[in-house]
């Protein structure tokens, strides 16, 4: 259980919202839309309402580690411009290195403060994996390793949101070899509740929502068994595609420049990864809901998913086999091994006439003979 | 040349025999069904997705032959306990030195031929008991990264047991890629099993082929005798000690 700090004197959001000029019905607004995107009921609305209205902020601390700010990118347009106000531009951001107006030793000392001042009450966002290799000489913040930074800020932190999939999984840059090590939240910190927020980048109001969630309830959304937010991560992509029904019916993209893919049939054999991707990318889709790739004629690539860079190629159905060559995948070993068993069992069933001729030849004769008599 | 007296040996019970030919359908029907799931062929039919179902049945089929082959599966393992000697789990995993002692000889004679030998087993071999062992593994990696890909898209109770296994292999990814290759073993055992069957039947000629039919295989009177001397040796030596 996540409570508010009661002693520090701090606004409560809606106070902050109403000293930037919004109005009651704007606020009403985006906490009815928040309340949709987290699946809840009518009168989660008020619950959200009250929240905000009571609460003092939460403060945030929201580091940057190895990583392209996709996600910070994706959040500040999430489609409600309260929403961004909330969290990063005036709200509860303490320390985020993105979007502070502070910079060196000011910044480090802002971040210090929240974390003194804050103790076991702060949120800590982490955008970003963490190379563990080199000393953690491949990302040094301020003088320091990612590493020690995550540490030193977990330390007193209530929770931890890992957003994206370089936090969650560590992304493209732990893809085969990793040369850099990049490491995923959870596999450093231990002893914290940790929110994996995947995708690269997640969906912006994903990660509001999950803010939000945290902000109303005082708790952790409910997570799903790779710790995923179940409002958000509980469904394929394949579940919720709008091109379902041509899969169903068994009618595919055979390539991307057939008549099929102008028709918007199935695009399963060019390597659609929606049926193995947890996210809500056909539902709330991207740009304010106005498109997601598959509805953009391109497969899911299934970037909400660990290893989903090594879980290759983008556009093939099979997955390739690691060992045989880029190109080859189960089936082509399979085929293979089958061929291999075929000759072997051609060989032995040769072997077994030669070497074990007398035997059968006596069995032969045996019943030869049984059938003169009777 | 002697004959040999051959006497009725009933060495299939009919629950495993019927688990036998349920367990082949199932395994056909999910391999082929599989095979199209993974790589669906182009049959094109033009006209609107709601005419058409052709892949959804592909994939029901295979989810009926899942329930049929997990249930099934789980039917054996119980008659591994109940059934009579041939059925019994013992013959399945090795609990004694004997048993790797017997499948050295099985291995010399039946893989490597020795010259004009066959090795008498009247139930599994050592050899075959093991591998349907690894069968048995196998079955149950297909079963978790079977049900565990399916417990996203189903309501039922039994897909839900299975709702963490996704997670436990890193995700659908793996899981998907694991159940496909565990597929290939599946096959590659269909090709060698029904290869050793005609093999028994032609090398030994004891009915290896139509036991799993009537149950019955026909053993020489020899081996009765020669079990009963070895058994009375033994009562001889015990009453010697005593």
């Amino acid at each position: 259980m996540i409570q508010a700090p009661p002693t520090k004197t701090r606004p409560t959001y809606y106070e902050e919202l109403q000293a930037r000029g919004h109005s009651r019905r704007d606020f009403m607004k985006v906490c009815t839309s928040l309340a949709a995107y987290m699946g809840l009921e009518a009168s989660g609305v008020a619950q959200i309402a009250k929240a905000m209205e009571t609460k003092p902020r939460l403060p945030v601390i929201w580091l940057h580690f190895q990583e392209c700010t996709c996600c910070s990118e994706s959040f500040i347009r999430s489609s409600h411009p309260i929403v961004s106000d909330i969290i990063l531009d005036q709200v509860s951001l303490d320390y985020t290195e993105t979007l502070m107006a502070a910079s060196g030793h000011a910044a480090e000392a802002a971040m210090h403060k929240t974390m003194e001042d804050y103790y076991g009450e702060y949120i800590l966002c982490v955008e970003g994996s963490v190379p563990t290799g080199a000393d953690g000489a491949y990302c040094c913040i301020g003088g320091k390793s990612a590493e020690q930074i995550l540490q030193e800020t977990a330390a007193g932190a209530k929770a931890i949101i890992a957003w994206g999939s370089c936090a969650c999984n560590g992304c493209v840059q732990a893809a085969k070899p990793n040369p850099t090590h990049a490491t995923p939240i959870h596999k450093l910190v231990s002893g914290k509740p940790i929110i994996k927020v995947p995708g690269c980048p997640p969906i912006g109001e994903v990660m509001a929502g999950v803010i939000v969630h945290v902000v109303t309830f005082g708790t952790l959304p409910e997570l799903d068994g790779a710790g995923r937010p179940k409002a958000f991560y509980s469904k394929r992509v394949h579940d919720s595609c709008y091109r379902r029904p041509y899969y169903d019916a068994g009618m595919f993209v055979e390539s991307f420049d057939d008549e099929n893919a102008k028709k918007g049939y199935c695009l399963y054999k060019v390597g659609c990864k929606g049926p193995s991707t947890y996210n809500s990318c056909g539902i709330i889709k991207w740009n304010n809901g106005v498109s997601y790739p598959i509805q953009s004629g391109h497969g899911c690539i299934g970037c909400s998913e660990a290893n989903f860079w090594d879980a290759g190629p983008f556009y093939r159905r099979m997955q390739s086999f690691p060992g045989f060559g880029i190109e080859s995948n189960a089936d082509e070993i399979g085929l293979m091994a089958a061929a291999a068993t075929g000759v072997g069992i051609a060989a032995h069933a040769i072997g077994t006439n030669l070497r074990k001729s007398k035997l059968i030849d006596a069995h032969i004769n045996e019943g030869k003979e049984s059938e003169q008599e009777l | 040349m002697a004959t040999h007296a051959l006497r009725r040996v009933f060495v299939w019970e009919l629950p495993v025999r019927i688990y036998h030919w349920l367990n082949a359908l199932a395994i056909l029907a999910l391999v082929a069904t599989g095979l199209i799931i993974g790589n669906p062929p182009a049959i094109q039919t033009g006209g609107e997705a709601y005419d058409n179902f052709w892949f959804g049945w592909v994939r029901y089929i295979h989810f009926i032959a899942a329930y049929l082959f997990f249930f099934n599966f789980i039917f054996r393992i119980y008659w591994g306990f109940v059934g009579n000697k041939y059925a019994d789990w013992k013959n399945f995993i090795p609990t004694s030195k004997a048993f790797f002692k017997e499948m050295w000889e099985v291995i010399r004679i039946d893989i490597f031929l020795a010259r004009n030998k066959e090795h008498m087993a009247v139930g599994h071999n050592p050899l075959a008991g093991f591998i349907y062992f690894m069968t048995f593994i196998a079955f149950m990696v297909q079963v978790f990264t079977g049900f565990g890909l399916y417990a996203a898209m189903s309501q039922s109770f039994i897909a839900g047991l299975f709702a963490w296994v996704p997670a436990f292999f890193g995700g659908d990814f793996g899981l998907r890629q694991w159940h496909h290759i565990a597929m290939w073993f599946f096959i590659l055992f269909a090709m060698v099993h029904v290869y050793l069957v005609f093999y028994h039947d032609y090398v030994e000629g004891r009915g290896e082929i139509s036991s799993m039919g009537g149950g019955w295989k026909f053993i020489e009177e020899e081996a009765f005798e020669h079990d009963e001397k070895l058994h009375q040796e033994k009562a001889a030596k015990k009453r010697v000690k005593s």
